[in-house]
């Protein structure tokens, strides 16, 4: 199954035919709950309207993991079965989960200053998420730093196992630290069971932008793998013209 | 064995040689260590209360004007298609110089990093446990720092790149740390914190001299 898909032109097959499926759901589910976020959906009884701001915040914390999750996997296939297309996958998702990082970011700093006052706060959570977004970045800089593309391409790969192993580890030192030098600074707001009310646009969120995300990634791979068709054929060009002449 | 041992007094000697190199981390960290006070203002108990984190990023930072040169002569004149090749492992060679970086640059940070320490006016009980958790502390920087080295080895920018990769790993080690440090000065128990720092020491010396080989063969081929 997964040699299968390491040709190329066997992976656009199945891509191309996948492809409309994923893009009219992402299509479908945000606009759905979009609009279960925005108009069915009750105020919160004490954050009022900012709780909106959940809507898209929660769904890009999970992708913004889900992201790292599958680049973890996409590289570790890619090492272990020398699988080119995973390569390029991981690499296509890499800016994908960035973004995704730092809306989760930017959402939660918007929504920061209404709840706590403050755009920030060196809470646990938002600090591993900051370190998650400067991981991102790390990949994203040695997968480009160097002249040959499948150098950098397997270097991240190493890069992004070390950084998955050492994810749980940060993530745990960061809630030591912070129950070490912040004891409750900040009076983090319990959320009671969430009603099915604000369950629904939430869930709908988060499949649509799971969907998006897998649409994202297949047109970055697609458009990467063209490319390197288009650099092959140039190449065998010019060797002809070489040859030729 | 042998070669493990020839390797780390062969570039223990390669560093004696070229002194400066390791002159300069310790000048970095006892300069950008002093510039604090300039910055934040010599009140004494703020200096004490700042000593353990100041100590722990100057010498992470400082450390990471030394990895660049880890593996790069190496690469460039040859001898480490020859370490690849070797019938010696490859991941034993890379702990070899992991070993040799540490004794160079790491032991003189933390030789130096007490001085530092009074400077700032940290209070005296907590030199000891700064001493214990520094040599934890540079070893494991030393590890991970030798996994970027290998990494962005023959790259576009390395010593840029490198910082963004390794800095954030080392996230931990500056946690427990300071922590360490900050707690023995509190009076509290402080084994906690070094049994992590351990931890991470002994799982980075799993991890790292097997990352740093992986990383090692792909950019010698």
């Amino acid at each position: 199954m997964l040699q299968k898909y390491a040709n190329p032109k066997r992976f656009l097959t199945l891509a191309n035919s996948v492809l409309p499926w994923t893009t009219c759901a992402t299509v479908i589910l945000i606009v759905a709950g979009l609009y279960f976020a925005f108009a069915a959906s009750p105020p919160d009884y004490q954050q009022g309207q900012t709780v909106r701001i959940m809507y898209v915040h929660v769904p890009s914390a999970w992708m913004a993991m889900f992201a790292y999750a599958f680049i973890v996997v996409a590289s570790a296939v890619g090492l272990i079965w020398k699988h080119p297309v995973a390569h390029v996958g991981a690499l296509a998702a890499a800016p994908i989960g960035a973004c995704f990082t730092l809306i989760c970011l930017a959402t939660g700093s918007l929504w920061g200053k209404p709840m706590w006052g403050t755009w920030w706060v060196w809470d646990a959570r938002l600090t591993s998420v900051l370190i998650l977004f400067f991981l991102y970045l790390g990949f994203i800089a040695l997968a480009n730093a160097f002249d040959d593309s499948s150098r950098g391409e397997k270097a991240s790969a190493i890069l992004a196992l070390i950084g998955g192993i050492n994810l749980p580890i940060i993530k745990f030192s960061v809630d030591w630290w912070n129950t070490l030098h912040q004891p409750a600074s900040v009076s983090k707001i319990d959320m009671p069971s969430i009603h099915s009310s604000m369950l629904t646009p939430l869930l709908l969120m988060g499949i649509g932008f799971t969907a998006l995300f897998v649409t994202l990634v297949i047109i970055r791979v697609r458009a990467e793998l063209a490319s390197r068709r288009i650099n092959a054929l140039r190449a065998a060009k010019i060797h002809a013209e070489v040859a030729g002449g | 064995m042998t070669a493990f041992f020839a390797l780390i007094k062969r570039d223990i000697r390669i560093a004696l040689r070229q002194l400066s190199d390791t002159l300069i981390v310790i000048v970095f960290f006892v300069i950008s260590a002093s510039l604090f006070p300039f910055g934040v203002g010599a009140e004494p108990n703020l200096l004490a209360r700042m000593a353990p984190g100041v100590l722990w990023v100057t010498a992470l930072l400082s450390a990471m004007l030394s990895f660049d040169r880890l593996f790069q002569n190496d690469f460039e004149d040859g001898t480490l298609e020859l370490l690849v090749i070797a019938p010696q492992p490859l991941w034993l060679s890379a702990l070899a110089k992991i070993a040799a970086h540490w004794i160079t640059t790491g032991f003189p940070v933390l030789l130096v990093a007490p001085l530092i320490g009074i400077m700032l006016n940290l209070k005296p009980e907590g030199l000891a446990v700064l001493l214990a958790a520094m040599a934890l502390g540079t070893s494991i920087i030393s590890l991970i720092g030798a996994l970027g080295a290998a990494l962005t080895l023959g790259s576009r920018r390395s010593g840029v790149l490198l910082s963004l990769l390794i800095l954030p790993l080392a996230v931990p080690v500056l946690i427990f740390g300071s922590g360490a440090v900050e707690a023995s000065i509190g009076g509290y128990p402080v084994s906690q914190q070094l049994l992590m720092l351990s931890g991470l020491l002994l799982a980075c010396l799993v991890l790292c001299p097997w990352g740093c080989a992986a990383a090692l063969r792909i950019a010698n081929e």
